[in-house]
């Protein structure tokens, strides 16, 4: 008991630090991920030689900046993005500068996740808007983006979840939150109780993040 | 008044195929017209060239007087606003309430929200579901789900009602509640209907008229009691025997 006490009063500020540096950083860049995401995978099913608006040029480019993006490694996105990161935000370090490479690794991602959520509302519903006399754009906001919100809402909660494991990476270089805390500890300083409980602080709050998404989901889908 | 003159559709792609061949009709104002056919014939087709949901490949299409097969951008979506259409799998939206569905087309126009709610509730009234507006289509029996798109088309006051295949998810009994419904529609508020079916009793309980497609063709046409009594075309009788076939079995 003591000495879970002495190791809170000695740690504890820092792994809560951590817990909420990670969840910022995550956080906002899941936001921007889906601000940059969620036009690209709204392009993508508008083009697609099915789409309401086929460009063959427009669909095949999106979907090459789609793949580039997702196969570079994060870890080398993170180094490599590091003057165009110290550009947009001024800094390379800490909370903002990881944000900048999560963001551009997350965007590709967050781009396919939409389009496959799109791709699953029923045709029959576009006919039925187009025939009501629905511009396009008001297919994509009151049919499409509507009607796939429980599948959007998933996507949301997978794409937290792959940039808690990509913020941690950022760790890294510096980043903070509980990855950096894992590394500094755990692996410089051989403090193998701090890294154990950082390891657990992530897996509860991916567990968390999980039950919130499914929840929020259900509830808001009224298909069944 | 729905003209059609010397209207064809072809579908290009790894093969040609032509779904519409010259086809002219007339569908005068008040009219519950059936267009009647195999599956694969055309009158799919056809009946999504009227509201342009497939354009033409060439011919005319006057829609009261006006030749509409090249509107674009928004006289076309005016054009669909004043033609209502209801679908065989109902196409409702999954995510929005009774209400809201029947609400989607007067948000499209930006009607103001008491504005939509109260002709919404009038529309769900109309259709026999007043009590429904919460609920959402999925907990509605096809039936319902009929009622609710029926209102949803009429949001609009259309002047013309497209139904393709509108009946032929549903039971018999559930099939003649809404040909009641449908009907009541046209002669009530002057709808004129525009019904493709293929099934003979669908067209012989509300169609006042008839075509019959085939290939893409119109084989033959005129009022439903002389097309049912002598029809001409081998493709009608074929039709006639295999129905009085299905009904005796």
């Amino acid at each position: 008991m003591e000495a879970i006490q002495g190791f809170l009063s000695q740690y504890g500020s820092l792994l809560a630090q951590g817990v909420w540096d990670t969840l910022v950083m995550t956080g906002v860049s899941t936001f921007f991920a889906y601000v940059i995401g969620i036009p690209i995978g709204v392009l993508v099913v508008l083009t697609s030689p099915t789409g309401l608006r086929p460009l063959r040029v427009a669909n095949t480019v999106l979907g090459w900046i789609v793949n580039i993006g997702r196969s570079i490694p994060f870890i080398i996105l993170l180094v490599a993005l590091i003057p165009f990161t110290r550009w947009i935000v001024g800094t390379s370090l800490g909370v903002p500068g990881a944000v900048v490479p999560l963001v551009v690794a997350a965007a590709p991602f967050v781009g396919r996740m939409v389009e496959q959520s799109l791709a699953e509302v029923d045709s029959g519903l576009i006919e039925a808007a187009m025939s009501s006399g629905a511009s396009t754009s008001q297919i994509v906001f009151k049919v499409f983006l509507r009607e796939s919100l429980p599948s959007l809402v998933r996507g949301a909660s997978i794409t937290f979840i792959t940039l808690f494991g990509y913020a941690a990476m950022a760790g890294t270089v510096g980043a903070g939150g509980l990855g950096d805390i894992a590394i500094r500890y755990g692996y410089q300083r051989f403090q193998g109780d701090i890294m154990v409980v950082a390891v657990i602080l992530c897996i509860v709050l991916v567990q968390i993040i999980q039950s919130i998404g499914d929840i929020v989901a259900r509830k808001i889908d009224k298909r069944n | 008044m729905i003209q059609i003159n010397h209207l064809s559709k072809t579908f290009e792609g790894a093969t040609v195929h032509h779904a519409l061949r010259d086809v002219s009709l007339t569908i005068e104002d008040g009219d519950i017209y059936g267009i009647i056919g195999a599956s694969g014939a055309g009158k799919s087709t056809l009946v999504r060239c009227i509201n342009l949901l497939e354009r033409p490949t060439a011919g005319q299409l006057f829609i009261n007087g006006v030749d509409v097969v090249n509107l674009r951008g928004k006289p076309l979506l005016e054009l669909r606003r004043s033609i209502g259409m209801i679908f065989q799998d109902f196409s409702l939206f999954q995510q929005r309430s009774v209400l809201h569905n029947v609400t989607f087309p007067l948000e499209l126009r930006h009607d103001n929200k008491q504005h939509r709610v109260a002709r919404a509730r009038e529309l769900l009234e109309i259709v026999g579901l007043a009590d429904k507006e919460t609920s959402y289509p999925a907990q509605l029996s096809g039936g319902q789900q009929q009622r609710v798109a029926i209102a949803r088309a009429l949001a609009n006051e259309p002047t013309i009602m497209l139904c393709d295949e509108a009946t032929s998810a549903l039971d018999t009994r559930t099939t003649t509640s809404i040909l009641k419904l449908l009907k009541n529609i046209n002669q009530e508020f002057g709808v004129t209907m525009v019904v493709i079916t293929h099934s003979l009793s669908v067209a012989h309980k509300i169609c006042n008229k008839i075509a019959v497609i085939d290939e893409g063709r119109i084989v033959e046409s005129g009022s439903t009691a002389d097309v049912f009594a002598h029809p001409q075309s081998p493709i009608t009788k074929e039709l006639l025997a295999s129905d009085t076939l299905s009904v005796g079995a």
